[in-house]
């Protein structure tokens, strides 16, 4: 009985699930958890929503005499119910943000800086030398292919590797730090259920693991002009051996440079 | 307008009575009127974006393609007239002035007559009231004439976040029509400000001899706790507008970051931080929605009593009183749930769920007691109570998805994405346009002496209850899906927005609908007001004190 009830009032959501009215597929170690919460915090409030509506219907068509009467007590112990349940919610997501945005990055994450630019992201991994090389402002030049401003009087920049596209490990958790060169930009990864935003003048630090290899979009969340709608990126979850080959090709790449 | 209904006192030239005058039920009229005009611009400027956004390279008759900062001076637009010029200005200044002192019927503090008559009701400070509609319709003319400036409209959203709003480099409009947009605000923030003051100043000084702060309708609360709010909020918004100018012009750093590349030149700046801006601005904003909600909450509580038939039960005016101020305190607690993901520190970011969460609490109470109202039944089916009884689904069918949002990791899905846009459209643009027209149909007989068209006003509102649902539900699933809010465009490299245009087409077509639907409601009140069946002087057998006809001995009924 609790069965088929519980398949009655899933089954809609499994339809939606399966379109694209839904969030995407998750790929990352979080996702599943938040993704749970969202399912049953939506599935509770439409619950509540559906039954208001009913008593705001019945109270417009439902001749009087056939009401049921409630002793005032009701009201009371309805809002106790609203209330047990926000407690419980807010219990479940507080602690779900505690483990996802109150913890340091684990010391083996693989380093990663995102820069938003109108209307571009670049991302930049420090290279073998584990160290980002220091970035001036008057040195960026796009065109001339130094759209970060990279300093190449500091030794530490000369292994960095500038990209269009993002590419992790599969497994392994990732730290992101988060620039911005003009306007703040909202770095959003649907796939990975993260978003952030970047904000000149003070970086910021998420980690992520990517759990499942594939392509995810990576689109700008915060307004940042007129080219905001097409600001998009890839982030591609990739084994750890075609990683590290990737990383390869793109340190050669630089020298050759 | 009959002109007996207005302020006899005034002399009669035309210019005396209906434009430059004192007389509260004029500046009410001229604040709504002020607010039509908005609200018809801004549901227009949004059918070309809807337009746009369903189908991007349309040719628009008169306009030709929209390019993708036209849309994003068209969303600028529409969100500064509807938030600031609709929602705010309609319900709190304008209905206050319109129906407040008569509702209190108060004399001057000197009077000690305890007759007043509707003649000599006025607001405390009339000439401040008076003042602030102007300040309010200065600040629509200077904002809809940016789009005629060199650059065009601004394009940096409702919220005009720095540092795009700080530079003309950040992009077209962003330079003479930023800075007309923050003149509009600074003139609406001065106009509310005056209002405000007028609104608590009448509330305490004005009420009719005898009647106690505890035998105040509902909406009378509503407006004055809406006040009070508007006093700082509005205040904050003035200074973070006068920083903002200072930054573009006068070599401040409030809120520029010390060093940035835009298009490729290098600004330096002393050291600001552009969360300044956001901390300002939302500490203004959230106490915003609630200065929108509060009077149209008050509404409800006081219209479901009427058209029952029966005053509050004491008890239950108690409770909705509490939650009244208690939403009012709270609203001030919560401006951080919309920075989330802004960088903030995570820990602030629990407690701003917190208190988030803690506000959904008194929101429930009045629900609760509206529910249980309308379940009660004995309800007179006339087309105000019908509104009502649609405001009340939209309030709660867009407070719902609150607590979803309130939660900062699943706001970190959801932030700026659609969900976003269909949660504040429910519980702002449509749950308080649905009792501002409760409150038109209902007042209607009041002013103009005539009845408005049941049987009109009964298809208006079921077409637009469900031309709003049809246009803002689905909105939930884009948002799910992740497309961010103030995209010109579906195309581009991220595949799983150009799936969600169908979803996107549906909703314009129905937006199309929801506009169209409007007609038959102007339709109603010019028609009514011309061939309308004359009214009795209390057609809903009210009990509030604006229905007594004048000089009525009034000190047996006071609160409803």
């Amino acid at each position: 009985m609790i069965l088929s009830w519980h398949t009655a009032s899933i089954a809609p959501l499994l339809v939606l699930q399966k379109s694209s009215l839904w969030m995407p597929r998750a790929g990352s170690l979080h996702a599943p958890a938040i993704d749970e919460l969202m399912r049953v915090s939506l599935l509770a409030l439409t619950a509540a929503g559906i039954l208001a509506q009913i008593i705001l219907l019945a109270g417009l068509f439902l001749p009087r005499e056939r009401r049921p009467r409630f002793s005032p007590v009701w009201r009371w112990i309805a809002l106790a119910i609203f209330a047990l349940s926000m407690v419980w919610m807010t219990l479940v997501a507080e602690n779900l943000w505690s483990t996802i945005r109150l913890t340091q990055a684990a010391p083996n994450a693989v380093q990663v800086e995102v820069t938003g630019v109108q209307f571009q992201w670049y991302f930049r991994y420090p290279g073998g030398d584990g160290t980002y090389g220091a970035v001036k402002p008057g040195l960026v030049d796009a065109p001339g292919g130094n759209p970060l401003g990279l300093d190449p009087a500091d030794p530490h920049s000369h292994d960095d590797i500038v990209t269009n596209v993002m590419e992790l490990p599969v497994d392994r958790q990732a730290e992101i730090r988060l620039r911005a060169q003009d306007v703040i930009h909202g770095f959003f990864i649907p796939g990975m259920r993260v978003m952030q935003n970047a904000t000149p003048g003070m970086p910021s630090q998420i980690h992520i693991t990517p759990t499942r290899i594939g392509d995810y979009a990576i689109v700008c969340s915060q307004l940042c002009g007129l080219g905001h709608y097409r600001m998009h990126a890839v982030l591609r979850v990739v084994s750890q051996q075609n990683f590290t080959k990737w990383i390869a090709q793109h340190q050669t790449a630089s020298k050759e440079n | 307008m009959n002109p007996a209904t207005l302020d006899p006192r005034e002399p009669c030239s035309w210019l005396r009575r209906y434009v430059f005058t004192t007389s509260h039920r004029v500046v009410g009229v001229q604040y709504l009127l002020v607010a039509l005009a908005a609200v018809v611009t801004g549901a227009l400027l949004s059918l070309l974006m809807r337009w746009h956004l369903a189908w991007a390279d349309a040719l628009i008759p008169g306009w030709g393609l929209i390019k993708p900062e036209d849309y994003l001076a068209l969303l600028t637009l529409h969100g500064t007239l509807m938030i600031f010029f609709v929602t705010s200005a309609a319900p709190q200044n304008g209905l206050a002035s319109l129906i407040l002192p008569e509702q209190l019927r108060g004399a001057p503090p000197s009077s000690t007559d305890t007759n007043i008559t509707r003649s000599e009701v006025r607001m405390a400070l009339p000439l401040l009231n008076a003042l602030s509609v102007w300040f309010t319709l200065f600040a629509l003319v200077a904002l809809l004439s940016t789009p005629f400036l060199p650059g065009g409209a601004a394009i940096s959203g409702w919220t005009s976040y720095p540092p795009l709003s700080s530079t003309a480099l950040a992009g077209p409009g962003q330079s003479y029509g930023m800075d007309g947009w923050l003149i509009a605000l600074a003139l609406f923030s001065v106009g509310s400000l005056l209002s405000a003051i007028s609104v608590v100043a009448t509330v305490i000084t004005r009420r009719l001899h005898g009647m106690k702060w505890m035998q105040m309708p509902l909406t009378a609360w509503s407006w004055f706790v809406a006040a009070c709010m508007m006093l700082p909020a509005f205040s904050i918004l003035l200074a973070a507008c006068g920083m903002l100018f200072s930054d573009r012009h006068f070599g401040t750093s409030f809120f520029f970051p010390p060093v940035e590349v835009m298009n490729g030149i290098v600004l330096h700046h002393g050291a600001g931080s552009p969360l300044l801006w956001q901390n300002l601005f939302w500490f203004f904003g959230h106490p915003e929605v609630y200065i929108a909600v509060l009077p149209a909450m008050g509404l409800a509580t006081t219209l479901l009593a009427t058209f029952a038939g029966h005053a509050l039960a004491p008890r239950t005016y108690r409770t909705m009183v509490a939650a009244t101020v208690a939403i009012g305190l709270l609203g001030f607690a919560v401006w951080g749930h919309h920075m989330f993901v802004s960088g903030m520190n995570p820990y602030v970011g629990r407690g701003f769920g917190l208190a988030t969460i803690a506000i959904a609490i008194p929101s429930a109470v009045e629900v609760i007691q509206w529910l249980a109202a309308i379940f009660a039944g004995g309800l007179r089916r006339a087309t105000p109570l019908l509104f009502i009884l649609g405001f009340v689904s939209l309030f709660i069918t867009g407070g719902l998805s609150g607590p979803i949002l309130a939660q900062p990791i699943l706001d970190a899905y959801l932030h700026n994405t659609f969900f976003v846009v269909a949660h504040f459209h429910l519980i702002m643009g449509m749950a308080v346009s649905f009792a501002l027209f409760a409150a038109i149909y209902y007042w209607f007989p009041l002013l103009t002496g005539k009845c408005m068209s049941e049987r009109l006003g009964r298809w208006h509102f079921w077409l637009s209850l469900i031309g709003a649902y049809a246009v803002f539900f689905p909105m939930h699933f884009a948002g799910l899906a992740g497309e961010p809010r103030q995209y010109a465009q579906l195309t581009g490299t991220a595949g799983f927005l150009q799936n969600l245009l169908p979803l996107q087409r549906f909703i314009t077509i129905a937006a199309f609908l929801l506009v169209a639907a409007q007609l038959l409601f102007f339709w109603n009140v010019l028609n009514s007001w011309i061939r309308g069946e004359k009214s009795s002087p209390n057609p809903w057998d009210a009990e509030t004190l604006e229905w007594e006809s004048p000089g009525d001995p009034s000190a047996s009924h006071v609160r409803a």
